[in-house]
């Protein structure tokens, strides 16, 4: 232990997952000092201006995992958290004109299903409320550290038990249902249930965004639960849109933390995590600069910082097969627009204010979006999720203009005959196409555009992969497995050295789990 | 199996038209895909040879590596537990390597050729594990088991041979020394290494001029009893010299099924080779904390056992509990004993420990139990001084 450092903790990346396991640490008393590479604070969840004046969320743009002990913890409303659409509904685009809208009033819902099938405007509730008491069982485990298998302690034991009584506690049935749903695919989950297109689109549709999943992979049906568990502003399962874009969470976050203590430097890239003798001492800047400290703490993802920021050279040949051997190439891009006014959307328009649209008009269509980047090619036809923001927080623009942040489902990470950067404004002019049918005004109203591939995130944002969860969220990658096993705890093979980032247990999104998780454990380790 | 096995399944060594006519018994074995002769004529005869003359033995079965590259030597410094540092250019080192848990997964000889030149040779390939261990790393790592055929001269009177086969200096070589000459215009590598636990040096030479190399030395060795052995005859003489063989004395770590069948170095008594104060190694972390904690649970050991019939595959006990077993077991025709290298449980690795050994004794299709006393010995159990002199 490094008794003579300045520091008790550094944290590498100020990422939210960084902040809270900053402000965690020194809410406790703690010196932390968090090193972010990028010009501001934030990782995947940051504004930015793309176009005088408008400002949009520039990767994730919807709020709805963030955890309640989180935002109380940290008084996040007091830094500045605010919502400016609490509860999104799901508005679903056909290319006739047509739409769907599901939100939380249920008759609204029910009507709007109807149109297609009422008997999956009948099958819906009793699905929605299965589905969340499947989250219900699960969700206290997202706050849980996963357990270790060999060699384990009374406390990984009691994890495991209390994982088992959790689904035990759902009753036969839906122990069964779980167990048998956890790892197939969202397609025969939702094709067991519902018999509409449009409505088996929107469900398969989340079940595979972030992911490099169609929606016939195996254990594509778990991202649903995933997303189920989480909470938005105590509101479960809602989705929401921070006011000010999702930098401002993030700015929140960063106020809280200096609140408590937490010092942030911003452009100062860590190169190297200084290890003596397989404990980490400290870390070593791209400047040459060292800064000593007891504890490292990384929020970078698994692939960076162990064969970058650690190296091979202090690590097992096995451990750094399985840190290879993770799934992490990502396949979701953005693109982001600054508008001079809202697009016509014909029938559907009058409901787009208080909802995020989405195109996926069916389980094929969406699976066919997923065989082009099976092979290396961006979608023909991509499935997208689009917000509209400035519908309801005019701080993003100024008078009468608009942004829209469109989510785009598949544009794959290896990306065949020449890479990204080759193809990069070709892919964006094709989802602007892909869109057209949609909104045929739209080209006409753009004045600036934004595209944000996987290669983009990976050289700006410093996600290896570019993957929203910074590896793949598969039955093999995740829990006791994640990152790689044996390695699930938050600790590494480096004493002193400690993960915090979404490539850790629970995973991405922003919410504030590895980061709290990552905190308790190595406090746990201070107070041994 | 649908088609027919040809006669040449099996691959056919360098030196195969000059073993095969000398293989009088028709005892051949299969090593790493090639055809191995197991024993000429007589094993008694081809075991007094390494231990009282001098013995050829075709080892170009072996799997060689060749490591090259900037980064050679801290390749080698990450794969293996003992400091490269130690061992200059022109010199040879036994080494073993670990997985992360530091557990064996191979023991071998590596040659450093030059600073970052590096010649490793093994039984098992390795060349997975080797690349993914020179991840970031520049070095090239090739197999060259197949550019070189090798022959291993071993006994008293080897260096004799080798005098009289004309290669000048041989006499001040160092053990573990390499030296390189000139053979009939090929280039000749000789290390003083071996497996036999007696003098010996080992001899690597271009395929294409590996007859000419037999014929030499058979001409050399003709006043010195120059005998070609078998695998039998070497597998007793390795048992005498206390060394260990995978698949025989321990299961490497890459291709054990049962976690509890790995081993980790200290298990092995392989200890002396885990330098824990060099550079980080792959398993240091594993092995820095099984010494930390007092060490392993198993330890290989040789054992004397009284009596002349061999402990194959013995139990061995302290009174009716079962501490240990026996993996690799002879009668020892220059100690006239009966002697084992076997695994016990740590507590009992002593010299004091009141041990005894089950034997099951074949006699005329009658199987015998025997429980024969035994004591923990120090390995290797033949030693002479001229293996390094
Ligand atoms: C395109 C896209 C859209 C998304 N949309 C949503 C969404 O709508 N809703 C949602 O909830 N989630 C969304 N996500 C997922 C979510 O954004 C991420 O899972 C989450 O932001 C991960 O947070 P993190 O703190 O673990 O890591 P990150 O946000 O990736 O932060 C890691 C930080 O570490 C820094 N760093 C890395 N290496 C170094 C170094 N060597 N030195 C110093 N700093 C370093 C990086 O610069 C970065 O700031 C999206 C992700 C992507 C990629």
């Amino acid at each position: 232990m490094n008794a003579s450092a300045r520091h008790d903790a550094v944290v590498i990346g100020a990422g939210h997952n960084g902040l809270v396991c900053a402000a965690y640490l020194a809410k406790a008393g703690r010196r932390v000092l968090v090193l972010e590479a990028g010009e501001s604070v934030g990782g995947c969840a940051v504004s930015g201006e793309i176009h005088p004046g408008y400002t949009v969320s520039t990767c994730a743009h919807i709020l709805h995992l963030l955890h309640p002990g989180v935002i109380a913890d940290l008084r996040l409303k007091r830094h500045g958290l605010a919502l400016s659409a609490p509860d999104l509904a799901t508005l679903a685009l056909l290319p006739d004109g047509e739409h769907l809208l599901l939100s939380s009033e249920v008759q609204a819902t029910r009507d709007s299903i109807s149109r297609f099938s009422r008997r999956d405007a009948e099958r819906l509730p009793g699905f929605r409320a299965r589905l969340e008491r499947f989250a219900g069982a699960l969700r206290p485990f997202l706050m849980a550290t996963p357990p270790r298998l060999a060699n384990g302690t009374w406390r990984d034991r009691w994890t495991l038990i209390r994982l088992g009584i959790a689904i035990r506690r759902l009753g036969r049935t839906d122990m069964r249902e779980l167990l048998r749903i956890v790892g197939i695919c969202s397609a025969d989950l939702v094709e067991d249930v519902f018999e509409s297109d449009v409505l088996k689109g929107v469900l398969a549709f989340d079940s595979v965004l972030g992911s490099f999943l169609g929606p016939r992979s195996p254990s594509s049906a778990f991202n649903l639960l995933y997303r189920a568990a989480g909470e938005s502003d105590g509101r479960r399962g809602a989705l929401s849109h921070p006011k000010g874009g999702m930098g401002a969470v993030t700015a929140a976050l960063a106020a809280a933390a200096k609140s408590f203590g937490v010092e942030v430097r911003t452009a100062a890239p860590v190169a190297k995590v200084a290890i003596e003798d397989t404990v980490a001492t400290g870390v070593v800047l791209e400047s040459g600069e060292e800064i000593a400290a007891r504890t490292v703490v990384s929020n970078a993802d698994p692939r960076r910082t162990f064969l970058d920021l650690v190296g091979p050279d202090q690590l097992d040949t096995d451990f750094v097969r399985r840190v290879r051997h993770i799934r992490m190439d990502g396949a979701t891009a953005k693109v982001n627009l600054a508008l001079d006014g809202l697009p016509d959307l014909g029938g559907s328009g009058p409901h787009m204010a208080n909802a995020r649209l989405l195109i996926a008009p069916g389980v094929d269509y969406i699976e066919h979006a997923f065989d082009d980047a099976k092979y290396g090619a961006f979608s023909a036809e991509p499935a997208m999720e689009i917000t509209i923001p400035s519908l309801h927080d005019p701080s993003l623009v100024p008078e009468g203009g608009h942004v829209m942040s469109i989510m785009v489902q598949f544009a794959p990470y290896r990306l065949r005959d020449g890479g990204w950067a080759a193809h990069r404004e070709a892919f964006g002019d094709h989802v602007l196409k892909t869109l057209a049918a949609y909104m045929p005004d739209l080209s006409g109203r753009i004045l600036a555009r934004q595209v944000v591939t996987p290669d983009d995130l990976e050289r700006d944002f410093r996600v290896s992969g570019g993957h929203w969860h910074h590896g793949e969220l598969i039955l093999n990658q995740l829990f006791m497995l994640r990152p790689v096993p044996r390695f699930a705890q938050y600790r590494t093979p480096i004493d002193n050295l400690y993960l915090c980032g979404a490539g850790a247990h629970p995973g991405g999104g922003i919410m504030g789990a590895a980061g709290r998780n990552a905190a308790r454990e190595i406090m746990r380790d201070w107070s041994r | 199996m649908s088609e027919a096995i040809t006669s040449d399944f099996l691959m056919k060594t360098p030196f195969h038209a000059r073993t095969a006519p000398l293989c009088l018994s028709g005892k051949w074995g299969r090593w790493a895909g090639y055809s191995s002769v197991d024993c000429f004529y007589s094993v008694t005869e081809e075991y007094f040879a390494v231990r009282t003359a001098a013995s050829l033995f075709d080892m170009s079965p072996m799997i060689k590596y060749r490591v090259t590259g900037r980064d050679a030597a801290r390749f080698v410094n990450r794969l293996i537990t003992r400091d490269i540092g130690a061992c200059p250019p022109g010199h040879g080192l036994y080494v073993c390597w670990c997985d992360g848990d530091g557990k064996l997964i191979e023991d071998g000889t590596v040659f450093r050729l030059a600073e970052n030149d590096f010649q490793i040779n093994t039984a098992e390939h390795n060349f997975c594990w080797f690349e993914d261990t020179a991840l970031g790393l520049d070095v090239t790592i090739a197999d060259v088991s197949e550019e070189f055929a090798a022959l291993a001269l071993q006994g008293p009177l080897s260096r004799l041979v080798l005098e009289r086969l004309g290669l000048t200096g041989i006499e001040a070589m160092p053990y573990f020394g390499l030296a390189w000459f000139t053979l009939d215009e090929a280039p000749l590598l000789v290390s003083r290494t071996g497996f036999t636990g007696d003098l010996g040096y080992e001899l690597w030479i271009e395929p294409g001029r590996a007859e000419m190399l037999w014929d030499r030395l058979m001409a050399a060795g003709k006043d010195y009893r120059l005998t070609p052995i078998g695998a039998a005859a070497l597998e007793m003489v390795r048992i005498e010299a206390g060394l260990i063989e995978i698949g025989f004395d321990y299961i490497g770590a890459e291709a054990a099924l049962r976690e509890s069948r790995k081993r980790s170095p200290y298990e092995l008594g392989l200890g002396w080779l885990v330098d824990l104060k060099k550079s980080y190694f792959v398993g240091k972390r594993a092995l820095a904390e099984e010494k930390r904690r007092g060490g392993p649970r198993w330890r290989l050991v040789g054992l004397e056992i009284e009596g002349n019939k061999p402990a194959i595959e013995s139990f061995i006990y302290r009174g009716r509990t079962e501490v240990g077993h026996v993996t690799s077991a002879m009668w020892s025709p220059t100690l006239k004993k009966n002697i084992a290298i076997a695994v016990l449980e740590a507590p009992y690795a002593t010299p004091k420990a009141d041990l005894w050994a089950e034997i099951w004794h074949p006699r005329e299709l009658e199987i015998r139990k025997i429980n024969a006393p035994c004591r923990v010995v120090r390995r290797p159990f033949y030693d002479p001084p001229r293996r390094k002199a």
